[in-house]
């Protein structure tokens, strides 16, 4: 390859309902590197790109939530293989991001690839663990079983662009809900090259939505949105995780609150169970 | 031909209603600081029963005060110890239960049948079960040394004023918790008696509190800065509002709101068992029930044949004086609430569904509702798609288990949900597609201290009852 060869730069889009688009507003803003040198332009995402992402998600929700957790744990561990393959450029985009050397990235990367596999085991797991046969005082059969939540709106956090984002990503998606992503602010670019991934992935268009840009801006949107079941307001400061959350009880959405995070750490089960809901059946006992 | 039932009153003489109650804080009855005071009423009656203490902030603050006070010693115990306080709780209210009914009848309105056959059992029940809990809570799935939150500031209803105490009290003692709890203001007496329960099992002071007072009571209660957990059962409005007040605060929440749930019958059903089904899932506690099967769908198929055998029993309900032991369907709980089933089941009138009702004499003082069926009914209606928390049954129909289920899940409620039909496969997928937290097949309305129990949307999040009721007071 000759040296003075002109590279070909990619246009990073939002990843709607399976599709690549730009943000209807038109608008994109800077990313940079820790040094300030230009990265991409990354679209901007508004209201109305957040109102698409949750009818995607909401379309989506029936399949994804029906599929067996056979089939969702073989999809998540798909991720992890297609992840596994375009490793070189996820350690780059991490590293250029969030300002780590090339080691520490790929570390990062590893690790975000093996968070995909955890949970890829976990699908058909979580239910055998949250789920009971209650010993009712009566003659009836009585089962409590878990179900997705809905569609979930994620902030994602906004220091680890892209470990963290798969950490607070896989466990909503493992357990059968669908979600629109809000990515870091500052460096979505791994998060908007995930989209491709799991465009390859076999993941159903609409499970997961991607969408760059401020958490401030978008997420009262996500929060007010009465089709949105769930919020996980991991990526808000303080001060708008309370407002979100005040906007959230309109229609009663579950709220996982900020709190302290090692995205190192092995995660348990906390995630998966947030945005789990438990069904109880009831039926006679007879002959 | 009708029969005649001769009255057949339970005795009133088992329990002894003192003219007025203070609030219950640290171990002792006091009055109000401010000295306010309101009535209670029996709604069958409309007779003066008592006059309890309205609490106020100052009162708030010394109930919270009290419990945090005692939180230190009761969360120190091991496990074992609260165990046995909440074993002895569980056996006193068995020996107590008949007079326990008796209260609540007088208080709620409800039926001394169900009081005494329904609510009481569950009561002791449900101590009972959390009871062997409060020493296993390593076994519980939320790791090996789960810890209490803290301070519980609990907020319950007046349909099942001593069940909901119950289901507050019994899993946040046993988890460590201490609480201060703020029953209904039209059904404080039962959570009075309860305080003296406490007294007589030991209880150390302090580690349950009772508040008697209104809605502002209960909003000081859950925005005391000092509380760490808020637990509500009530209306969705009210629910919201707690959920903004709590937002920011880090309070853990939970919620059990209300219901619009769609009793299914498909065309094989068993008749004469869904009818009883449909009765019991709507006329059960006159209707106060946030899982009520308010909204029947028929398969059109069998419409006629089902109306015509529910309006049948319908027939054979007797309204009147909740202490009768062959009363099926007591008081309605307040004027208020009374005015509230008036004006929406003139709603349906007026926007076109056919009212029923069966002819039935009701007394001349208290409040009373027949049992209404109003057929005719849309999607759109009110009645279809508002909580009226009466004897009120909207009827609908559908042809296609995918109907059924897109009009029961047509609704912000997901509480519960019935299904009538002999088919196995179909149940399953019937339970599998409702969004609602508890569905009963070919039963209704069953409840036990095993089984989880809460809604989906807005009906609330969290769940009480079984191994999932302990998570709401663990922090984990």
């Amino acid at each position: 390859m000759s040296e003075s060869r002109l590279g070909v730069l990619k246009t990073y889009k939002l990843f709607v309902g399976g599709k690549f688009p730009r943000s209807e507003s038109g608008r994109v803003y800077e990313v940079t590197d820790a040094k300030g040198n230009w990265l991409a332009n990354a679209p901007l995402a508004s209201r109305k790109d957040a109102r698409d992402a949750v009818v995607a998600a909401r379309k989506a929700f029936g399949g994804w939530s029906g599929a067996t957790a056979y089939n969702r744990g073989q999809i998540l561990y798909r991720i992890a293989e297609m992840l596994e393959g375009r490793r070189e450029q996820f350690v780059r985009e991490v590293a250029e991001g969030e300002g780590l050397s090339k080691s520490k990235a790929a570390a990062v990367v590893d690790a975000a690839v093996d968070r995909w596999v955890w949970y890829a085991g976990w699908t058909d797991k979580i239910g055998q663990i949250a789920g009971a046969a209650n010993p009712v005082a009566g003659p009836y059969f009585n089962l409590s079983t878990t179900e997705p939540t809905g569609v979930v709106a994620v902030l994602a956090p906004q220091d680890s662009s892209f470990l963290g984002l798969v950490s607070v990503l896989a466990p909503v998606i493992a357990t059968g809900n669908t979600a629109v992503v809000v990515t870091s602010q500052k460096s979505p670019l791994p998060a908007l090259s995930l989209g491709e991934v799991l465009a390859t992935s076999d993941l159903p268009g609409g499970v997961v939505n991607v969408l760059s840009g401020k958490a401030a801006e978008i997420g009262p949107h996500l929060a007010a949105h009465s089709d949105v079941n769930a919020i996980d307001l991991t990526g808000a400061d303080a001060e708008l995780a309370t407002a979100l959350e005040t906007a959230a009880a309109e229609n009663l959405k579950r709220v996982l609150r900020p709190r302290d995070e090692d995205w190192s750490a092995e995660p348990g089960t906390d995630r998966l169970l947030a945005f789990l809901e438990t069904k109880t059946v009831w039926h006679p006992i007879g002959v | 031909m009708a029969f005649e039932y001769a009255p057949a009153p339970e005795s009133r003489s088992v329990v002894d209603i003192a003219p007025s109650y203070g609030l219950f804080i640290d171990g002792e009855f006091r009055p109000a600081e401010d000295g306010k005071v309101f009535k209670t009423v029996s709604p069958s009656s409309e007779e003066v029963l008592s006059e309890v203490a309205q609490a106020g902030q100052s009162d708030v603050d010394a109930a919270v005060r009290a419990a945090r006070k005692a939180f230190e010693k009761w969360s120190a115990l091991p496990g074992s110890e609260r165990a046995k306080y909440l074993f002895r709780i569980a056996r006193i209210i068995q020996e107590r239960s008949r007079e326990l009914a008796v209260l609540e009848s007088l208080d709620n309105g409800k039926p001394i049948r169900e009081s005494r056959d329904a609510d009481l059992p569950l009561v002791a029940a449900h101590f009972f079960y959390y009871a062997g809990w409060a020493d296993k809570l390593g076994h519980a799935g939320f790791g090996a040394d789960p810890k209490p939150l803290g301070v519980a500031g609990q907020v319950i209803p007046w349909n099942f004023p001593l069940l909901m105490l119950a289901w507050k009290i019994a899993p946040a003692l046993a988890c460590g918790n201490t609480v201060v709890l703020k029953p209904a203001e039209t059904t404080p007496l039962s959570a009075l008696f309860f305080a003296d329960i406490c007294r007589q099992a030991g209880l150390p002071k302090g580690v349950v509190n009772i508040l008697t007072g209104d809605g502002s009571t209960g909003a000081a209660l859950v925005a005391h800065p000092d509380v760490n957990k808020v637990a509500f059962t009530g209306s969705t409005e009210v629910g919201k509002a707690i959920a903004r007040t709590v937002a920011g605060t880090g309070k853990k929440l939970t919620l059990e709101l209300g219901g619009k749930a769609a009793n299914i019958v498909f065309e094989d059903a068993p008749i004469d068992q869904a009818v009883e089904g449909i009765v019991n899932g709507i006329f059960f506690n006159q209707g106060h029930v946030c899982c009520a099967g308010s909204r029947l769908l028929v398969q059109e198929s069998v419409q006629d044949e089902l109306l015509e055998a529910l309006k049948r029993r319908m027939s054979t309900l007797r309204v009147g004086d909740p202490l009768d032991k062959n009363t099926d369907i007591g008081a309605i709980n307040s004027a208020e609430q009374l005015a509230r089933i008036k004006s929406l089941a003139d709603s349906g009138e007026a926007e076109g569904a056919q009212r029923w009702a069966p002819a039935c004499e009701l007394p001349s003082t208290g409040y009373w509702f027949a049992p209404t069926l109003f057929t005719g009914v849309s999607q759109a209606h009110r009645i279809a798609r508002e909580e009226i928390f009466g004897p009120v049954l909207s009827v609908l129909t559908f042809r296609t288990p995918a109907e059924a289920v897109e009009k029961a899940n047509n609704t912000p409620y997901g509480l519960s949900a019935g299904i009538w039909t002999e088919k196995g496969s179909r149940i399953l997928w019937m339970a599998d597609k409702l969004r609602a937290g508890v569905v009963w097949a070919n039963t209704f309305n069953k409840f036990d201290p095993t089984s989880p129990f809460g809604g989906y949307k807005e009906s609330g999040f969290g769940r009480e009852g079984g191994r999932h009721g302990l998570e709401a007071y663990l922090n984990v």
